[in-house]
């Protein structure tokens, strides 16, 4: 790939990762908030598959689903609000 | 719980997501990926189908105790693998030098000991993520 436009990626998925860690600490709901950690393991792996190292893009993938589904499990027991 | 199109579309989607857990560790290797991603994955195909068909039907493919033996398997066979290299007078984990032929490079059964010791990994990993699930899921008030 061009090395302009794999900068112009990085530069926009980092941006979004930013945007993302500081929306989780804002949203009230616990299942937001979840969802949006899986966002950003999702955008963290384009990162790594970015920067050619498509090992730990599966290995994030895969943990950060995990982690998600997790969690969600938890929510589904503990409620939604919790302040 | 009782969605039929989330049912039938786990039940058709989830031998792809087992068979690709597995190839992932078998390949760890040879490609990207290895006995850590690949049993997350594994793991994640048994968490879907507790998740979609209830927690009693997933006991009942998987008991809790064979979870743990399956559990306990994968560790004590790490240490097993390790001690090869040990018992043929080198150290511990030792490949090439302790004497295991190492195959054709590229090929699926090359790299000597590694595909073993990542194949224990592997089950390790996915009853690990199966019993935290369960663990979590079951929790009394």
């Amino acid at each position: 790939m061009n090395p302009q436009v794999t900068d112009l990626l990085n530069i926009a998925f980092l941006g979004f990762l930013v945007v993302i860690a500081i929306a989780v600490s804002y949203v009230k709901d616990l299942l937001y908030a979840a969802i949006l950690l899986g966002a950003y393991s999702v955008t963290i792996a384009l990162v790594w598959l970015l920067m050619s190292a498509p090992d730990l893009a599966i290995t994030e993938a895969a943990a950060g689903i995990g982690m998600t589904t997790l969690m969600i499990a938890v929510i589904s027991k503990i409620g939604r609000k919790v302040e | 719980m009782t969605d039929f199109v989330l049912k039938r579309m786990v039940a058709l989607v989830l031998p792809f997501v087992q068979m690709l857990g597995l190839y992932v560790i078998f390949h760890g290797h040879l490609s990207p990926g290895g006995s850590f991603s690949g049993g997350i994955i594994t793991g994640l195909s048994l968490i879907a189908f507790s998740l979609v068909f209830g927690l009693e039907r997933g006991h009942e493919k998987i008991s809790e105790r064979l979870m743990g033996l399956i559990e306990s398997f994968g560790a004590l066979w790490y240490g097993a693998m390790g001690l090869v290299g040990v018992l043929r007078g080198t150290t511990f984990l030792m490949n090439k030098g302790a004497g295991v032929p190492l195959g054709e490079p590229g090929r699926l059964f090359s790299g000597g000991l590694i595909l073993l010791i990542t194949l224990g990994v592997g089950l390790k990993v996915a009853s690990t993520m199966v019993t935290l699930f369960n663990a979590l899921m079951e929790e009394e008030e």
